[in-house]
């Protein structure tokens, strides 16, 4: 009897894993970004492509040679470069060059990630860190926006030679929040939802953005708080602002308008650079929601959300230091002055 | 009423599945007695009976085979009538060897153990209770193997309000509790008078998970207009089960760190205790059978059995039909908290609620990524710690700072672990640190 026993592992419990992996949630947020991608690709064509595929390459080429040789494989199986090669480049405007966009994939895994320790360690959101290097170097390019020109279209701009040239033709189609900001002019609610605007490749459609949201919502691939909470505070203190004087833009185009939809979905929710408990996320999210409309009706930019992350990225670990649970069957503390009651 | 009974309910915790219907509707059978059975003397918390017979001895079933020495200990029986064959070290389930007593069962003995005549427990004091839980045997069935009659040991002033029936058995695959109810609802009612009356409890709470719908009917069927006994039907979440949660659940009482519940007037017990308890206040039977549950996608004819103490793992699946071919693991107890075994040699013991076999669809090693700081452990912890802090914290050996962060206070139920998608074991980085701090307090004292 003893022959036939088969061998038996000694896998301590629990055996039993609830089904989502890490990796499988770094794809979903891919998947739920494909409708707005190839909606990007639709309305600012080719171009836009040539782009976007420029940041991937840049993010999974950091990741092949910043990665040790033994780690490589898992690395790269877990989906997290490709989808911050994703995220940068929808966040990219369509006419950038793309040796550009490969260099803020590589600037974005490098500083973004790298150097932190790799996946999990970082502060700040890779591709936010890419953009914001992009912005800081190139910013004529980074901000030369082009109306939607359909399908066909591959901008002069795309295919310029690294550090070669300097000029570029200036197509300038202002974006509905530079509109707004520098010439008072309210963009129609119906163009900013299809993402009939001028704008960066991916996130001119709110509507599809949102869609891919609720998919990930149903997936529960992301914290719901985050969102709703960047949400909720722009709708309350933009309300608060054009309830004061409507010169200010109104809640709903604060909203569907610039690059809130993507940030608040798809930038925002990145688990490992928000906080760890419900109530730090809450804290989070509103502080994103409240940096955006200050950025952008106070601040020198038309848009806000790239910084608005960012910073709230810094103070994370603040807010999950001061978030912690309270334990089981302890009392409540203050949480500014830990091991005193409140 | 249900709406109530739900306000309280503990927070967070998992829904791993449940695979109970397995066995949750096959009647428990008895196992046939069988040649060799393994008697491990430490099958409680605390010290370990010591052995009153020698090699060579003839014993009856239900004889006392090892005796108590101390208040933290508890009575071993023989659940055979046969001969004392070894007193000496045997692997058990966890892989470690452990003195035990081997018992050869006589082939020819009825093995029958009638009823005998008891004195009238109405009339026992506090004390008379706890000593003769401990010389029944009967220790926490839920889990902890503390000896039962330690909870009746009162502290001066306390007065006892609730007593709990815990028949929650949240853990998946499992289902001896759910069929001890069904099939004993007169038993689990009657160990809760004996100690409603002698502890002078005010009332008392059977607490089942909704799944067990049943089990609910059975028991209100059986509650006598005059008892004060009421069956709170649970919300099927993991941990239902663990004690300071089922209290949550029930009373809204959040039982305070470093408290024991009995201070604050409550006391539970599992139905099977319970039961237990009923078995030697009315017939004089000590406890010498386990109900199992024999399940799990490994197991060709998954059962319910009640099983003599002692039974080596192998027979026990021989009489289930045996392993499938691709078995991975056989896991003592429930999939969420039971220990895996690395020899079917291995007995039954007092504890044992399970016997469960998996194949390497259910139960693979996941890839593990590194934390991305989720959260999905921290909503997951119903003693609302930091698991991914504390594994961190595990995993660079900070053994000072995971004190801080509250250890202690984890019950190790796992679901962290569960919901954790990174895959990382952190209950089991937990269990190995707090096994590596005691060794090395062993050391320096
Ligand atoms: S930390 Fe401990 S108590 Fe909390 S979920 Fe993990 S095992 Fe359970
Ligand atoms: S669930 Fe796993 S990945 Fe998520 S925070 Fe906890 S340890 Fe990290």
């Amino acid at each position: 009897m003893t022959q036939k026993d088969p061998k038996l592992r000694v896998l301590p419990s629990p055996l039993l894993k609830q089904p989502n992996t890490s990796a499988r949630v770094m794809r979903d947020v891919i998947y739920a970004l494909l409708p707005a991608t190839v909606a990007g690709v639709w309305l600012f064509g080719v171009g836009a492509l040539l782009v976007l595929l420029g940041a991937i390459a840049g993010t999974i080429w950091g990741e092949y040679v910043f990665s040790p040789v033994a780690e490589r494989k898992i690395r790269l199986g877990d989906s997290s470069a490709l989808l911050t090669g994703l995220l940068l480049g929808l966040s990219l405007p369509p006419t950038l060059p793309i040796w550009m966009a490969v260099l803020g994939g590589l600037v974005a895994i490098g500083l973004g990630k790298i150097i932190w320790g790799g996946l999990g360690h970082n502060f700040f959101n890779p591709a936010l860190v890419g953009r914001a290097f992009l912005l800081a170097t190139f910013p004529a390019a980074m901000t030369n926006w082009n109306a939607p020109a359909g399908l066909a279209t591959i901008y002069q701009s795309n295919l310029a030679w690294p550090f070669l040239q300097g000029n570029y033709d200036m197509i300038t189609s202002a974006t509905p929040l530079g509109l707004m900001k520098f010439q008072h002019h309210s963009t129609a609610f119906s163009n900013l939802i299809f993402g009939n605007t001028g704008g960066c490749l991916g996130e001119t459609s709110a509507l599809l953005l949102l869609l891919g949201g609720g998919y990930l919502l149903i997936r529960r691939a992301i914290d719901w708080r985050i969102p709703a909470g960047i949400f909720l505070s722009v709708i309350v203190f933009s309300g608060i602002l054009w309830l004061i004087n409507t010169k200010y833009p109104d809640p709903i185009f604060a909203l569907s308008s610039g690059s809130l939809m993507l940030g608040a979905i798809y930038m925002a929710t990145d688990p490992v650079t928000s906080p760890l408990t419900p109530r730090g996320a809450w804290i989070f999210a509103s502080g994103i929601g409240f940096l955006i409309v200050l950025i952008r009706v106070f601040g020198g930019f038309p848009e806000g959300v790239m910084y608005a992350i960012l910073l709230m990225n810094a103070v994370t670990p603040l807010l999950d230091r001061i978030t912690q649970p309270r334990m089981f069957g302890t009392p409540k503390t203050n949480p500014l002055q830990p091991g005193k009651k409140s | 009423m249900l709406a109530n009974t739900f306000l309280h309910e503990f927070q967070h915790g998992v829904h791993p599945p449940e695979h109970k219907d397995y066995t949750a509707a096959l009647p428990t059978q008895r196992m046939p007695f069988m040649g060799q059975y393994i008697l491990p003397l430490n099958q409680n918390l605390g010290a370990p009976p010591q052995p009153v017979v020698s090699v060579g001895d003839r014993v009856l079933r239900g004889q006392p085979i090892a005796e108590p020495k101390a208040f933290f200990s508890s009575t071993l029986h023989s659940p055979v009538t046969g001969w004392i064959r070894a007193i000496g070290k045997r692997r058990l389930a966890e892989g470690d060897f452990q003195e035990a007593i081997e018992i050869e069962a006589d082939p020819y003995a009825t093995q029958r153990l009638d009823p005998q005549p008891r004195p009238d427990w109405r009339k026992m004091s506090r004390d008379e209770l706890a000593n003769e839980v401990k010389r029944a045997g009967i220790v926490g069935l839920g889990g902890a193997a503390l000896p039962a009659h330690v909870k009746y040991v009162l502290r001066e002033g306390v007065k006892i309000k609730t007593i709990i029936a815990n028949g929650a058995e949240c853990e998946p695959y499992l289902t001896n509790d759910h069929r001890i109810m069904l099939e004993r609802p007169q038993a689990v009612l009657q160990g809760l008078e004996i100690l409603q009356t002698l502890l002078e409890a005010e009332q008392c709470l059977i607490g089942v998970e909704l799944n067990k719908a049943d089990a609910i009917a059975e028991l209100q069927r059986h509650i006598k207009p005059d008892q004060s006994i009421k069956v709170v039907p649970l919300r099927v979440k993991y941990p239902q089960g663990d004690s300071k949660m089922l209290i949550k659940s029930l009373l809204g009482i959040e039982v305070p760190k470093g408290v024991r519940s009995a201070d604050l007037g409550i006391i539970m017990n599992n139905v099977g205790t319970l039961a237990a308890i009923a078995d030697w206040f009315e017939q004089g039977l000590p406890y010498i059978d386990r109900r199992i549950t024999v399940s799990g996608p490994g197991v060709k004819q998954p059962a319910n059995l009640l099983v003599p103490l002692g039974t080596p793992v192998r027979e026990v699946l021989r009489l289930c039909g045996g392993l499938r071919e691709d078995t991975k693991e056989v896991i003592v107890g429930g999939p969420m908290m039971g220990i895996p075994i690395a020899s079917l040699d291995a007995p039954i013991i007092k504890i044992s609620a399970g016997v469960l076999a998996f194949t390497d669809k259910e139960a693979a090693r996941p890839q593990e990524y590194p934390c991305i700081r989720c959260g999905r452990c921290v909503e997951a912890c119903p003693y609302f710690l930091n698991p991914s802090k504390l594994a961190r914290l595990a995993k660079a050996r900070l053994f000072e700072e995971m004190k801080n962060a509250g250890v202690g206070e984890c019950v190790e139920c796992g679901s962290c672990t569960y919901a954790c998608p990174s895959g990382i074991p952190i209950v089991q980085l937990i269990r190995s640190a707090r096994a590596d701090i005691s060794r090395k307090k062993g050391k320096s004292s």
